[in-house]
Parts: C-alpha cells; structure tokens; sequence
C-alpha cells in the first residue's frame, strides 16, 4: 500500500507544482515576506523624533539633550519653544514623545537637589511611546547617576541572555518560519479536498481501492511537506541571510516541523470536511488562522493574556511551535526541552485529526 | 457608460441574497470581526502588566533581604525565589520567567563596602526582546528604589527624575490604539478578501456569460458588486464600533461623520483591490491567494498598527505609503482616541481619496464586456 | 425593388460573411458563411471542438470575430451591442443561473435586467411559468432543481423581454427525454410565432427536428440546409439486420469490418448498418448472423448522413479488446448474479428516492438504468457502487456490499463519473499515472499499462496536455482508460457519453462492446435511447421505483399500439413514464 500512498503523494505535488502560477504562489508569498516582514514586524523603536523644551539652557540641560540625541532611537530632536508647541507636534504625531527640561534643571542638579523633568507620551501608538520613554528614562537616569554627589550603593548588570544585544530580527525570524508556513500547509490542505469534491474526483477516489484513511493521508503528507520546504526555506534564509544563530540541531526543527505540520493538516482537513465548496473552506481557514496568529505570542507574550484567552492559545498550534523554534533558534532546545511543547502538538494533531477522520466518514457518504 | 437604476438595483438585490445566504460571508463580516476585535483588545497586552520574574538569593544579608523586599513589592513584577540559579535559569530556557535577579553569596558585604562593588545580576530572555527591555526597565526602577531608600530613608529618589504624562490613553490601555487598528484589518478582510472571490465565482459558474447577454453594462456590473459589499463593510463597522465603545469601553473622541467618511474612502480601495484581483484572475483560488498577499498580511504588518512604521527601514517605509490601511490606521487612531486633529486627518483623508480613485478606476477599466476582456 | 426580395431578406435575422475567429493563434473558425432564417429552429450541429460555442458567442457579441463580418437583425454584435442585447436572449451551455437565488428570484433578476417591468412583467411571468411548468417551484433555490428544470428555467429566463432572437447552446446535455421532448415543443412554438432561433448539439437526433441544419466539423461548415435534404442523399443506404442468431455485438463488429460498411449500431436485437454506397451490401454470410438473418431498408437518420461526411465511423474493432484478457471473477461468485439490488431502498428524511428496487445482472450482460432527471436513478447507481448508504434493503457486487467491504472488492470495478472526474490541472500523462497508482499498479507493469491505454486510445499527442484543456471526446477516452488500467471485471458508467458527438460515441461503445466479449460486467446510466439499446437489459426508474425492465426490445414491445406501430425507444420511455402517472393519478 506505500505505493498508491505515494502515487496520492506525487498527484497532490505535481497538481501543486505543474502550472507556474500554483509554483509562484507558493513561493513568491514566502520570499516577499522573507523580504519585507523582518524589517517590518519589529517593535523596536528607531529613527524617532523627540520634541525638546529647555527651559533651562544651562551646561547640563544642554549636555542631557545632546546625550538622548545620540541614541538610535531618536536621531531627530525637535527644539521646541513653548508648552503650546509641545501639544502640537503630539497632537500632529510629530514626535512620538515630548521631554521639557525645567528652567532650573542645571542648577538644582549641581546643587543635588531633586528635580523633574517632564515627558508627554503619545498614548495613540501608547506602546512605541512607551518604549521610547523607556529609551529616554535610561539616559536621564545614567545622566543623573553620573552627576550625583553619592557613590552608588550596587551596580545592576544587565545581560540578555540568548540573544545579548535584543536584535529584533533574531525574534521575528523564527516566528516567520512558524507563521508563513501556517498559511502554505493550511491553503493546500483545506482547498485540495474542497476542490475535488467541486470537480468530482473526490467520488472517484472513494470507489477506488482506497481506504478513507488513505484518502486522507494522500492529503495530509503533501500539506505537511510543504510546510516543511517553506519552513526550511525561512530558516536557511534566517540561518545564512539574517544571521540568526543557530543553537539547536538540525533534526529537531525537522521533527518539530513535522508534528506542527501534522496538527495544522488536521485543522485543515477538519475545515474541508465541513465546507462544501473552495469558497467556504478558504474563509474557514481564514477564519483559524487570523485568531491562531495573534494568540500565537507573536504580537504580544502568551503571559500577558486574560486567562479565557490563554486557554484558547493553549489549543492554538502555533503557539507551541513557535516556542519550538525560538527555542531550537536561540535557547539551544534539545529533545528534554522541547518536549513540553510537543506533545501539546502532537495531542492537537490527534485530537483534530481523528475528528476530520468522523467527519470525513460521515460526509463521504 | 449609461445606468439604469433599475438593473442596478436588480443586480444588488441578487448579490445581497447570495451575501445573506452563504453562511461563509456571514462568517466574515460578523462573527470573524467581533472575534478579531476581543482577540486583538485583550489578547494583545504589549504593557507587560506583570513579568515573571526569578530570584537568586544566595545571600541572607540585610541588603539582600531588602532588596527582595523592594523586588516582591512591585506592581509589575510576579517574583518567584529560588537558590539555586542552574534551576532559574533552566526556567529562564523553558521561558517560564522571563528574567532572573541573581544576588551572590557576598552582595550585603560588598555593598557595606561601598564603593559600588556590590553587583546586582539581571538574565533577561533575550529571544523575547520586548520582554526583556520591559524586564530591564522595571527591575531598573526597583533598583533605583532600593538605592534611595537606603540613601536616605525616603521613598522619592534625588536627582533628576522623568514624569510621564500620557496623552489620549492616560492609563496606556493597548486596547484602546489596538482596537482602532483592528478596525482597519477587519475591513480589509471584508473589502478585499471577500470580494475577491465574488466575480471569480461568476466567472466559475457561468453566470458571468449570461450576464454579459443582457443589456447590462459595465458601470452596473461595477457598481453591483461595490454597493452591496460597501453596505456590508459600514454594517460591519457600525458593528464593531459599537462593540468596541459600549462593550470594550474604548473612547471614540471625533465625529462619527469622519469616521464614515474615512472608512468609505477606505472601504472604495479595498473593494477596488479585491475586485480587480477577481476580475483579472477570473479563478477564485489564485484571486484569494493574491488578496491575502495583497492586502490582509500588508494591513497587518505594514500599516502601522501594531508595529512602529518610523522604524522600519526606508525601503520598507516607501513601501508602506502604497499602503491604504496605513492611512486608516492612522486616521482611525486620531479619531478614536485623540479627536478631530486636521493637520494627520486631511493628509490621511487625501491620500486615502487617491488610492480608492486609483484602486476603483483601474477594476473599472479592467471590468470586461466581454469574454475576451474587453 | 421586388417585393419578393424584400420578403426574403427581411426573413433572415442574422447573417454571417467569412467569419473566421482565432484563440491564441489556434484557429476556432474559419471562414464561415451561412443565413440564418426566422420561423425555424436552426440547428447547429457538430461534434465537440467544432465552434460552435464560439459562434454562438461571436453572436451574442461576447466575443468579437477576427475576420468577416456578423450582422444580427443588420446590427454589428460588438459595435451595436446595447441595441442588439435588447432583441436577443441566449443561454449558454451551464443556462447562466444563480443556484442560490430561488426561481423567482433569477427570473426578477433576468426581468429587471431585460427591461421587463410592471403589468407586462405579471404577465410574462405567468406566461413562462405555465409554458415551463414551473408554477409550482417558484421558491425553491434554483440549486436544488433537476436538470431538466433548470434547463427550463434557463430558457424562462433567457425568453424575459420577447427577444427576436434566441441562442441556445447545447440546452439539452444531461437532460433527460421527457424534458427534452417539452423543451422542443416550447421553442418551437417559439420559432412558429417568428423568432430566429439558433440550438446547438451534438445530438443528431435533435437536430433532424429542426428546420435548417448548420453542420460544422473543426471550425468549417460542411453543410447548411434542411436535414431533409441531407437524409434524402442517404436514401437506400441505410439497412437494418434482423433476426440475428447468436452474438450480435460480433455480427456488428463483423459488419463494421466489410469494405461496404460505413457505419453501424446495435439497436435492440437487430443491428442497424449504413452502406457505402447504395446497392453494393456486405456479405450477409461472413457476418455469420445465422440462417433468418435478413436485411431490411429502413429511413435514413441525419447521423448516417453526418457521419457519411466525416468519411465513415470508427470502425467496430476496439483495440481495447486485443489489450484486455478475459474478465474472471473472483472464486465463489455467481455468474449469474454479479451484481443485485435487492428491495434496495434510499431515504433523504421523508423522500424516498429509491423505493424497493430489485434487479440482478449477469456476468458479461450491459444493464442500463434509465429515467428522467431526479427519478432516483443515479441514487440507486451510488448505492450500487458503494458511493452513498442504503437505508434498507441490499447492493450487493459480488455478493458485497461495496461500501463496507475491504478494498480488495473495490479493485474489481472500475468507475466512470459522469463529469469525466479527471484531474484538470494534471497532465494526460499524470492522470493515467495516477489512477493506475491508486489501484496498485506499480514499476514495469505501470509502465506498460499505461503504455498500453495510450495506444489504444490514441493520446499519445495529449500526453503532456492538461486533462482538463482535452477535447470533451478526449476526455472521455482518457476517463475511459482511467478506469479500465486495472483491468476490472466489473464497470460502472454514468452518463459516459454525456454531451459527447456521434463519431466519439460510436467509437466507445465498440471499446465497452469489445469488453463486454471478454466477460466484463457493465452498469450504465444514460439519458440517451440510441444508447440504451446497446445494453443487454434496461431498468426503467421513476419516481424511486423500477416501473419497468427488460430488454430494450420488450420495453418497445410494451407500448405497441395502434398510433404507435413501431415505438423508438425514446417512445416507450415517455410513454412507460406516462403510463406511471395514469395508474398513479387512478390510485
């Protein structure tokens, strides 16, 4: 029976790879968004605009702003010269934070007195306003720490573990390989089945010797290898373009792909049993996969959820492979480690596999 | 091109009865927003409201105790203690905290010492850098704490401090900016990704060729498609604003009538892109394909949304201008949160006026009237 | 001026000069001149791939000619195209309806969009519904109509607005008699009250109805005319062999290979021959069609004719046959029972599509199951073949039921859709790769199956080509050698031959004819009598039950009377039909 397996095999990856069209669109989408999404996706904050108001104009205010204007997060400094000026360029989103430096910050300074400056924060786009007062805070108070008259009781080392200088890009990368490839593996599988039931070779494989368990996986092994090329694909590209460090092995990410495949395939296949045509299976995956990508910990940590929210991400696949890859990626994850996160995958796959297996049943006849 | 209203509206009629009666697009336009908006509104929580944090305490000094004190009592910060730091950091890999403060054997004594000897250890997981900057900035802030109270006993610290005052989002809700945002994929999705598959599907079925022999023209053919799903797209968003001000409490401080007139404008160029992309692939498949690479992954990552457009590179930035959900987003935010500003409104109104006449204007002449496209 | 002239070009509505239209370079149609008059039905004739859809859209101003000139009512089809579409209705080949508008609501849509408004829309309304019968659906979604309700409906909507001209393309495939039989009598009526109409088909039965005949063969005309004239050239070369002693599937096959044989078909018992020329017969003893054979004159068919200018049918030797070893049936089964229904019964909630249906069919017999459109036919044939669950009652092949048995018992049939389900986007080659795979074919004997299925069907030109870009009647020969790869015992057809032209039919029958002598068993659906006198036996289906069975000469038999002397075997259909009704309007 390997044969005809294979003979559903190379059906499903000759109608995929036949007509250039179906070969571009399974490529083109990856590459594009190799192209442009790791420099997009970042939540890093560079090449701002501060608006400053001295009041002060003293040695040290002076010395302050030149100090938040070295950073990379601010390489414009807008000089501002009233309180009213400081609401309109907020107001205008010209800058995203606004600093104004009271008229005795240098004195009080010198004098060790305690003083305040004031930040006004865009609260529209709150958490790059928050970051970037996050930026300013850490000058000023390296800034004050150097001019204090009293020795400093301890020194706070920060070291960045994995990943030492918070490289955004080494973050998005592996995420990119989990979430590009959720797109690939859940089209090829949700709308294969559709698109033989619309043309009607879906009937013909049923009096075929084929068992529905055949049937199905003809359908599942095509969807998972093709999240494993794109995948591989995103992480040659991450490995040897972007410079991401490698610190895992090779077949850890291969079998990780795979259970990830095989819980996306069941989603897929569950999705096409209940749809009856292209279009429904198409919204249908759609309608998985927008809710799968925000709950994954992609766009904002897992931890920071609702608790109904975080129950939901726990079924969500991606978000347990997505801990895979980084971890593979950047935390040296071996089998021990990753563990924790696989069996999730492969429970998931079981779960929805065998339900797509019932539902097939019932619609096939 | 004539019009005559009743074909018009005999054609609206029909597409509204295929709209109702799929339950796939009730799908779309109703339920996936309302999903999308709660998911984005509490799923996405960028502040970071309490990190887990481990702690090392070898040591059983005052200055150690004190300072663990200080760590425990803050807000933002859910510690868990430990003494041995081959476990913490074991928690650190399997990202069950996402810093640890190690405090060696010897750190009361060297800070008795004086002399800044003492140091203060902080691991952050560095494969989550949002985490770890947030896991810096408050452990910093403790830090600080502890250092003046020691100093003098008082809870301010001297020197030179930083007041945030937040502007339109005093508490820094990220529902209340992310909830706008959302606002502009959803109607991405229904615009674009929706109508994408419409004319495909005549084309599929045959209908297109029976049109096609009537004395419709390309104007009603046009405009059959772009009214109705310009109707679903308002009831949509009517819904979702809704939803977001009575039930999610977002502040919506402008007008209703700009955001109408954003949202039409919006909704005129992703009617137009979807429709364009059905029409010229005349294959429901490729057409959905190119709508999701088109329109909805851009509106998420390119928009300005969630990720900082002034960040990106210039090449990617030039990119984002050929973006209409970037217009959207930004018009929407304004409008929501801070009110009507005209100086960000007018130039998000204009450009989004230009795209939906670029967008529109080209589906219109790509529309056939005939099966040889022309 | 003369009036009469006047009167002679008045009566022409459309009006074609040396129209020649090209497809990416690939020629469509070529140079083509012909009338087309008001007041009769104009058929369009040709086999699939000849143009005429093309033409019909050329017409329609869907598409716009490369060369020569159109004028339809003296208007140009694309420069005039808003003044044409209001004086002219067409209805391509899937009739252009919303599924999931109900019949109401696609005929407001097509009245709204026809112009058709206020009193005059009342009464069209009540007009067309009556003429289509459909009164009694007007809410039900048009998805959920039978074939020929559809088809109907399709033509209510293309008649809105009382245009002068009708195009109609291919209105009748998957239709059964009965509604074909209203349909003509609509149209018609129709082209009695003045309208042009313009019918397209491949069926040469329909077009020998029609007043004027336009017969195209890739692209060109071959002829215009009335078929009389057609038929009338064929006067004396159309026999009939009756009385046959023994196999007459190989008396035909027989017949097909004498030098004075054109053409030639079974027909009930008797098999039915076209001459080369008049006169100069086949030697009636090296048919060997035993002692009381005889040949008999009968009236020539616009087939014959057809098939006489495309220089002869295919022959009745399938290589096929040559290829295939002889059908053997797993040990235990019963020759005579290959396949059985027994009180085979199929509920959907309170419908009963399938009511108790009993029939057995024999090693190496064709049984044909036949009915009008949503009379359960193909509900009881997806019983047969494991494809739906029986509510009560058995399905049985080869003593299994197919839809609970192992896949061992599922490899001794082979299945034909009625769509030709191939893969469209794979290759001809593919597609046989592929279907040979799934039955377990492998390495050498793959290669030579598959070898073997490209030569007798001749694709090796198609090889590489999408399955779904093939000619309908290639299409058909690759859906035939689909399911034969594994050499299967046991064939299921429905409607194989589904819109497919005479020449192409002609030829897949002598490969089913072929299989048939070497033991295999076939099932077939159909909506077409010439074929259904190629089975063995028929079972009439309607309403669920099997009104009648038999041989197709029983089934005639049953229906002799006195208007009726000689009943076809679209005559015993609809009156076994009717006959059905009468008895249950009495109950």
């Amino acid at each position: 029976m390997w044969q005809r397996l294979f003979t559903l095999i190379r059906k499903e990856m000759q109608a995929l790879l036949r007509s250039p069209q179906s070969r571009r669109l399974l490529i083109a989408p990856v590459l594009l968004q190799l192209l442009l999404f790791p420099f997009a996706a970042t939540l890093e904050v560079k090449n701002s605009t501060l608006a400053v108001f001295n009041q002060d104009g003293g040695a040290a205010s002076i010395e302050l702003v030149q100090r938040l204007a070295a950073t990379q997060a601010f390489p414009h400094v807008l000089m501002l010269h009233s309180q009213q000026a400081m609401q309109q360029v907020i107001d205008r989103q010209q800058a995203l934070l606004a600093i104004s430096l009271p008229q005795d910050l240098s004195r009080k300074l010198a004098a060790g007195q305690s003083v305040a400056a004031q930040a006004i924060i865009d609260g529209r786009r709150s958490n790059s306003a928050q970051i970037a007062y996050g930026y300013a805070l850490q000058v000023i108070q390296q800034f004050a720490a150097e001019h204090s008259h009293q020795a400093p009781a301890a020194r706070l080392v920060v070291q960045n573990l994995y990943n030492p200088n918070l490289e955004y890009r080494w973050f998005v990368l592996p995420s990119l390989v989990a979430i590009i490839t959720t797109i690939g593996c859940l089209m090829v599988t949700a709308l294969s089945l559709a698109r033989e039931r619309e043309e009607g070779t879906f009937e013909q494989l049923l009096v075929s010797p084929l068992t529905p368990g055949y049937i199905m996986a003809g359908k599942a092994l095509p969807g998972m290898l093709v999240a494993l090329v794109q995948g591989c694909i995103i992480a040659a590209a991450a490995v040897w373009v972007y410079q991401v460090p490698f610190s895992g092995t090779l077949g850890l990410l291969i079998l990780s792909m795979l259970c990830y495949g095989l819980s996306l395939v069941g989603f897929g296949l569950l999705i096409s049993a209940l749809s009856s045509n292209q279009q429904q299976a198409f919204l249908g995956s759609f309608a998985f996969m927008s809710p799968a990508v925000i709950l994954s910990g992609y766009m904002a940590p897992v931890e920071n959820m609702p608790l109904p929210l975080r129950m939901v991400s726990a079924v969500d696949p991606l978000s347990h492979f997505i801990i895979i890859v980084k971890g593979i990626f950047l935390k040296g994850y071996g089998l021990a480690e990753a563990w924790p996160q696989l069996w999730p995958l492969l429970a998931i796959a079981a779960s929805t596999l065998a339900l797509a297996y019932l539902m097939f049943l019932r619609r096939s006849h | 091109m004539s019009l005559s209203l009743r074909r018009l509206v005999a054609l609206c009629r029909k597409e509204s009865y295929q709209i109702v009666r799929d339950p796939s697009s009730i799908l779309i336009a109703f339920v996936l927003p309302v999903l999308l908006l709660f998911i984005y509104g509490y799923g996405i929580n960028l502040d970071a409201n309490r990190v887990r944090l481990g702690i090392v305490q070898q040591d059983g000094g005052v200055e150690a105790s004190r300072l663990v004190q200080t760590l425990q009592a803050s807000p933002y910060i859910a510690a868990s203690l430990s003494s041995s730091e081959a476990a913490m950091r074991q928690q650190l890999q399997l990202g069950s905290v996402r810093g640890v403060v190690i405090l060696r054997s010897d750190f009361s004594a060297k800070v008795r010492q004086g002399q800044g000897a003492a140091a203060i250890q902080l691991l952050t997981d560095g494969a989550e850098p949002n985490t770890a900057n947030f896991v810096a900035s408050y452990v910093q802030g403790v830090f600080q704490l502890w250092q003046a109270q020691r100093q003098s006993g008082q809870a301010e610290p001297a020197g030179l401090t930083l007041e945030a005052r937040y502007w339109f989002n005093p508490t820094t809700v990220s529902r209340n900016y992310l909830v706008p945002g959302s606002i502009s994929v959803i109607m991405t999705i229904i615009g674009a990704l929706l109508t994408s598959l419409v004319v495909a599907r005549e084309w599929e079925r045959g209908t297109m060729e029976a049109l096609l022999s009537t004395p419709v023209t390309r104007a009603e053919l046009l405009l059959s498609k772009i009214i109705p799903y310009y109707l679903l797209g308002m009831a949509a968003m009517s819904m979702c604003v809704l939803v977001a001000t009575l039930v999610m409490g977002v502040p919506l401080r402008g007008s209703l009538w700009v955001l109408f007139l954003v949202t039409s404008l919006f909704l005129g160029s992703a009617l137009g892109l979807g429709l364009l992309l059905s029409t010229t692939t005349r294959n429901q498949f490729i057409a959905a394909q190119f709508a999701l690479t088109a329109a909805f992954l851009p509106a998420i990552m390119l928009s300005g949304f969630v990720f900082e457009i002034r960040s990106m590179p210039l090449a990617v930035q030039a990119v984002t201008y050929l973006i209409p959900a970037r217009y959207f987003v930004s018009a929407l935010q304004t409008l929501f949160q801070a009110g009507e500003i005209w100086p960000v409104l007018l130039i998000n109104l204009l450009f989004l006026l230009l795209s939906a006449a670029f967008w529109l204007g080209l589906t219109a002449w790509r529309t056939p009237r005939r099966l040889d496209g022309n | 001026m003369n009036p009469s002239m006047t009167a002679s070009t008045d009566a022409i509505a459309i009006r074609l000069q040396a129209v020649s239209h090209t497809f990416a370079g690939r020629p469509a149609l070529c140079e083509l001149s012909a009338d087309i008059r008001r007041g009769v039905i104009t058929g369009l004739v040709g086999p699939d791939g000849a143009g005429k859809t093309t033409l019909l859209r050329l017409m329609a101003g869907l598409l716009k000619a490369s060369a020569g000139s159109i004028r339809v009512e003296g208007l140009d089809p694309v420069m005039a195209g808003d003044a044409l579409r209001l004086q002219l209705g067409y209805m391509p080949q899937k009739f252009g309806l919303y599924e999931d508008l109900s019949v109401l609501e696609n005929l407001t849509l097509y009245a709204d969009l026809r112009g058709v408004t206020g009193a005059a829309r009342e009464e069209s309304f009540q007009r067309l519904l009556a003429f289509t019968d459909l009164a009694r659906f007007t809410e039900r979604l048009a998805g959920k109509l039978s074939g020929g309700m559809k088809q109907k409906l399709g033509l209510a909507c293309t008649l809105l607005g009382s245009p002068r001209i009708l195009l109609l393309d291919e209105p009748c495939v998957g239709v059964d008699p009965i509604s074909r039989r209203e349909l003509w009598r609509m149209v018609s009526s129709l082209a009695d009250g003045g309208m042009a109409v313009l019918w397209s088909t491949s069926y040469l039965d329909e077009a020998e109805l029609c007043g004027e005949v336009l017969l195209m063969h890739e692209g060109r005309l071959q002829y215009s005319g009335s078929p009389q004239a057609l038929m009338d050239s064929m006067q004396g070369r159309s026999l009939l062999l009756q009385d046959i002693a023994g196999n007459r599937r190989q008396v035909l096959q027989r017949a097909l290979r004498s030098p004075a044989v054109i053409d030639g078909a079974l027909q009930g018992h008797a098999v039915r021959l076209v001459l080369r020329e008049a006169g100069v017969l086949p030697d009636l003893a090296s048919l060997q069609a035993g002692p009381d054979a005889r040949l008999q004159q009968v009236k020539p068919r616009l087939e014959d004719a057809f098939i006489d200018l495309l220089g002869g049918g295919p022959g009745g030797d399938s290589p096929l046959t040559e290829h295939m070893p002889p059908a053997r049936l797993p040990e235990g089964v019963d020759a005579d029972a290959v396949i059985v229904a027994e009180q085979l019964t199929r509920r959907f909630g309170d419908f009963v599509a399938t009511d108790h249906v009993d029939f057995r069919i024999r090693r190496g017999e064709i049984f044909g199951l036949l009915g009008p459109n949503g009379a359960g036919k193909s509900t009881t044939f997806k019983m047969m073949c494991g494809l739906l669950p029986v509510s009560s009652g058995a399905a049985r092949v080869m003593g299994l039921d197919l839809q609970q048995s192992a896949s061992q018992a599922r490899q001794q049939i082979g299945y034909m859709a009625q769509k030709f389900a191939l893969y469209g986007n794979l290759s001809v080659a593919q597609n046989l790769e592929f279907f040979s795979g799934i039955y377990g074919l492998s390495g050498a004997r793959q290669r030579a199956a598959v070898a073997d299925m490209v030569r007798v069907f001749a694709l090796h030109p198609f090889l590489s080509m999408n399955a779904g870009e093939l000619p309908l009647g290639f299409k058909q020969r690759l859906a035939l050698a689909c399911a034969l790869m594994h050499q299967p015992p046991l064939l299921f057809l429905d409607e194989p031959t589904s819109g497919v032209d005479p020449v192409s039919r002609r030829e897949f029958w002598s490969h089913i004819n072929g299989l048939v002598d070497k033991g295999v068993t076939v099932m077939v659906t159909t909506h077409f009598m010439d074929e259904a006198e190629y089975c063995d036996r028929i079972g009439l289906v309607y309403r669920g039950r099997m009104i009648a069975a038999g041989t197709p000469d029983a089934l005639k038999a049953m229906v002799v009377s006195a208007e009726l002397p000689d009943p076809s075997m679209e005559d015993a259909f609809i009156a076994l039909v009717e006959r059905d009704d009468r008895q249950r309007e009495a109950t």
